[in-house]
């Protein structure tokens, strides 16, 4: 019994360390954006590897998740001979769910486990200490142009993966199933609303970006440098961005959608 | 130096991919485009029941668009529906005795407002009253009568 209860007060204690360590990070990482305004090299160059590289991967998968909308769509529409409505069902549930989750879980996947390593491995190989040993704020160099860069590929990338699904829908839609052409766009633009669903869709993306870095940077930053601990830093990023990120869905959902 | 051109170019070209995505969705997807519609005018019209009419449902004469509802309010005087609605400027000519009905698109689909221009020679104008209207045709009602009626009918065959 005084074991277990040990076990949960060591737990909770560290969770909260954890989550204040955290947040003292995130800070830190913010102040340094003044920084990055006379050196935007650091910026650009990690725009490239954080968005630029994951751009094949939401455009593939945002092709195809709005083909199978189409496909799932339309079988089911046409069983209430409401093919035409399927313009509206596949761009609501990009714009509104799919396009911010989606991305976000591949984002998390494909970029966010690259930061958590390649920081991790950083400060494995001392990397981090020896900048610090420089005088030169590993944080501020290194840490904030990642984060900036995440923040601002994640908006961009959803919105391409909601745009390039929606064409994908119309290609299966219109090309393969025979749904019209017009009815298919004019049915989207008579429902879907620029405030209640693109603003929001795109403020879930902005947050879900914001969350995704923050957890890779800080699981790479924290890691305990070894092999081992690299490697269990990389796995805690992708799992813990992606309960946030569906979490966080849950909420967001809850809070725009719910009235009305 | 050639390297970091090229990754400068395709940065640029990845945002300016995502920023066309989102104006994609702006205003391909999304009813924006309807937004910009230049200015309109508000006629109000009360109905004695509107039906499940709701803000930004479409105003629509002879079929096409003229403009969307503004406000839906209940007048506790008259134990009226009033609902206002922004007209597109230019629509100017609506005749004074315009007739203003709630009807459904579709059976399942979604209420609007349909104007019928009358014949006078005057124009509804900007704050003017639409006097002649029709409800909203409320299913369940319609139903209603519809059984109360065979089942009199029925009661009144077995009298005979």
């Amino acid at each position: 019994m005084t074991k277990f209860l040990n076990t949960l007060g060591r737990t909770t204690t560290t969770s909260f360390t954890k989550l204040g360590r955290g947040s003292y990070f995130l800070l830190e990482t913010l102040t340094g954006i003044i920084d990055i305004v006379p050196r935007p090299r650091l910026l650009i160059n990690q725009v490239y590897s954080v968005g630029v590289l994951s751009f094949l991967i939401i455009v593939i998968s945002g092709l195809f998740v709005g083909m199978v909308l189409g496909l799932q769509g339309y079988y089911i529409l046409s069983d209430f001979g409401a093919e035409e409505t399927l313009g509206l069902m596949v761009a609501a549930s990009l714009v509104r769910e799919l396009g911010p989750v989606v991305t976000a879980l591949l984002f998390a996947g494909r970029a966010g486990s690259a930061l958590t390593a390649e920081i991790g491995l950083m400060k494995a190989t001392e990397q981090l200490s020896g900048m610090e040993m420089m005088a030169v704020d590993p944080i501020r160099r290194i840490i904030t142009p990642r984060f900036l860069a995440g923040f601002i590929a994640m908006p961009l990338l959803a919105a391409l993966f909601s745009a390039v699904g929606i064409v994908g829908g119309q290609i299966v839609g219109t090309g393969l199933l025979g749904v019209d052409d017009g009815a298919y766009w004019s049915q989207m633009q008579a429902n879907i609303d620029f405030e209640d669903d693109i603003v929001n869709g795109f403020i879930k993306s902005i947050v879900f970006g914001f969350v995704t870095t923050w957890i890779a940077l800080f699981e790479g930053y924290d890691t305990v440098p070894t092999s081992e601990g690299v490697s269990r830093a990389t796995t805690r990023t992708v799992v813990n961005s992606a309960f946030s990120i569906l979490g966080l869905d849950f909420i967001l959902t809850a809070l725009m959608f719910g009235e009305d | 130096m050639q390297h970091s051109n090229t990754q400068d170019t395709l940065v640029g070209l990845f945002v300016a991919a995502g920023i066309a995505g989102l104006f994609f969705l702006a205003l391909q997807v999304s009813n924006l485009s309807s937004f910009v519609e230049e200015d309109s005018y508000t006629v109000s019209a009360s109905f004695e029941n509107s039906g499940g009419l709701k803000v930004k449902s479409p105003v629509s004469a002879a079929g096409v668009k003229i403009g969307q509802v503004k406000a839906i309010s209940f007048d506790p005087k008259t134990y009226q529906s009033v609902v206002e609605m922004a007209i597109y400027s230019q629509y100017k000519t609506l005749p004074s005795d315009t007739t203003a009905s709630v009807f459904t698109a579709g059976l399942l689909g979604e209420q609007y407002v349909n104007l019928e221009p009358g014949g006078s020679d005057e124009y509804l104008e900007d704050g003017g009253k639409i006097e002649l209207t029709q409800s909203a045709i409320i299913l369940e009602k319609a139903i209603g009568q519809f059984l109360f009626k065979s089942a009199e009918e029925k009661a009144e065959g077995k009298k005979k």
